[in-house]
């Protein structure tokens, strides 16, 4: 059985971000990138799937600047077995990103494509079930445990006020949450062993796709700051402030 | 300008993101269809049609609706949604997981987590965690949104929109149900709570949660945590507040032994009234505090367990 997971590069998420003087964007100049923490996890899933001799081979696919090449290395170095970017300086939507997925699809046939639930920097949280859609596949989403047997996967779902588990026929896309794995690090002589493994960049526009988003930004700016508040020195004035001046007890 | 509404409830009763959505989609227009798909429905149904600005509630109800598989309410929503010029649900798992698949299949762009509605094409959003506020135009034929509940204040009850009832019947034959296990408590749910207390890494353990119940009982409060609390194990999930959580914004915010990262501030920072207690003077939660005490939480929660019933 072969694995699609498609990752990501985005800002690190230890990095608070600052929004742009002229409210274009947030400033990444100079700003540490890495793999999407969701990415990870979906990595490592399709990996111990592999280990558990379950997988047959796990393919990442990432979609952006010639820079991804990096996170796409950090995939294979965690136990991805080859790597595929589709290049392009366009900052794409979560709809052309699932309808460029869905040709990666048609043409690796997987039987499985595990990807995060939702990119640290646009908070989408939709790249997986429009994929998902656009290919007909059923969707197991925010999965905190996955198990694949007899041409089925049962996926365990992080719900509003529980889990749910659900039966999808495959080929299916299965969405990572954060209780599904803990990554592990990547070794030296694996990290090593990455550079060897085969990444083919793709021009993202050679698909046919029209890659432009109906949605415009037009303007990113700074929360509302909080005002500061008061520290207190006892639970005594912590009661009374809540009752006599916040009036919220 | 016909707004459609997908509305999110257990089948006798609507959920109360569902009357936020509503509020929300009233700033949008005024012509507002609420779908009620399930089994055996009829109890939301009616909650749907009572809520004012609700011009008219479809109720689909049947067996393959009933645990609301992501691909047979797309089908249905996909089916009904191309003559309606806006798409709404509410931003909670339930939204996040089908939503998604209606607008890829009408070929439309969603628009995730609305905090603000501008205009009828221009919607705000929070991005990065909520680092960053973005404002963004839709130039989509059909505008398919997903609503935080907790930027909008839920509308009224008092209406009584006619009930239409639909026969299609959607099972995509893709996903089967096999369980759930809901988390059973007395308690509110985070996101419709009016105070919470939540507890981080500095709880140590989950046995110390019991510190939090007392005072939550008293408060009639709801009980969080922070990712770290999550991560470690001390907690469900689903008792998450966070970026990766529920987003809340109760008038009453208690975090204990929470540092204050980035993406827990995000699911939080809305909150009215925020309390910080933490023995680390330095953590970061105290800027955005309105009131912060520095203590050790082991000693200061039994206090204040004590001093809330006198």
């Amino acid at each position: 059985m072969k694995i699609l997971v498609p990752v990501k590069r985005v800002v690190d998420y230890n990095v608070k971000v600052r929004v742009k003087a002229d409210q274009t964007g947030v400033d990444l100049a100079n700003v540490k990138m890495s793999l999407n923490p969701f990415c990870e996890i979906a990595v490592e899933e399709a990996v111990r799937l592999k280990e558990a001799g379950i997988a047959s081979e796990v393919v990442v696919v990432s979609i952006g600047q010639n820079s991804a090449q990096e996170q796409l290395r950090t995939a294979l170095a965690l136990g991805a077995d080859r790597a595929i970017l589709l290049e392009t300086e366009l900052n794409l939507d979560s709809l052309q990103v699932a309808k460029l997925l869905a040709k990666v699809v048609e043409n690796e046939q997987p039987q499985l494509v595990v990807i995060g639930k939702q990119a640290i920097d646009s908070d989408n949280n939709q790249t997986g079930q429009m994929l998902a859609a656009l290919t007909g596949m059923g969707q197991g989403t925010f999965a905190s445990k996955v198990v694949v047997a007899d041409g089925q996967v049962a996926v365990t779902r992080e719900i509003d006020g529980g889990l749910q588990t659900v039966s999808l026929k495959l080929p299916a896309v299965v969405s990572t949450d954060l209780r599904l794995n803990e990554p592990r690090y990547a070794s030296l002589p694996n990290i090593m062993k990455a550079k060897k493994k085969p990444l083919d960049i793709i021009a993202a526009e050679s698909f046919g796709i029209v890659l432009q988003s109906q949605v415009k930004v037009l303007k990113v700016t700074a929360p509302a700051v909080r005002q500061a508040g008061v520290m207190v020195d006892s639970v005594d004035a912590l009661v009374a402030k809540l009752k006599q001046e916040a009036k919220v007890i | 300008m016909t707004i459609l509404i997908i509305a999110e409830h257990n089948q006798q009763t609507l959920k109360a993101d569902t009357a936020k959505t509503v509020a929300a989609a009233c700033q949008i227009g005024s012509d507002i269809h609420v779908l009620v798909a399930g089994f055996q429905c009829s109890g939301a149904a009616a909650q749907a049609a009572a809520l004012v600005g609700v011009s008219k509630v479809l109720v689909a109800d049947a067996a393959c609706y009933e645990h609301q598989l992501a691909e047979n309410i797309a089908a249905l929503v996909v089916e009904l949604g191309r003559g309606y010029s806006h798409i709404l649900a509410a931003a909670t798992t339930h939204g996040k997981n089908f939503l998604p698949r209606v607008a890829a299949l009408l070929d439309v762009a969603q628009i995730s987590d609305v905090i603000k509605i501008e205009s009828a094409d221009t919607f705000v959003r929070p991005i990065y965690a909520g680092n960053a506020i973005a404002t963004v135009q839709s130039a989509d034929a059909i505008k398919v949104l997903t609503i935080r509940s907790s930027a909008f204040d839920a509308v009224n009850e008092g209406n009584s929109a006619p009930i239409e009832v639909l026969s299609q019947q959607n099972e995509a034959g893709l996903s089967q149900f096999v369980g759930e296990e809901l988390t059973k408590s007395e308690r509110p749910e985070l996101t419709a709570a009016r105070i919470i207390i939540s507890g981080g890494r500095g709880m140590q353990n989950g046995d110390n949660f019991k510190l939090l119940e007392g005072i939550a009982d008293k408060l009639n409060a709801a009980i969080g945590a922070s990712r770290a609390a999550v991560d470690a194990g001390f907690v469900p999930n689903d008792m998450q507040v966070g970026q990766t959580g529920k987003i809340v914004a109760p008038d009453l915010y208690i975090a204990v032994g929470i540092s204050g990262a980035i993406q827990h501030l995000a699911g939080m920072k809305d909150s009215k009234i925020i309390v910080a207690i933490n023995k680390d003077a330095e953590a970061p939660i105290f800027q955005v505090a309105d009131y912060g005490l520095v203590a050790d939480l082991f000693t200061a929660l039994p206090e204040l367990e004590a001093k809330l019933s006198t």
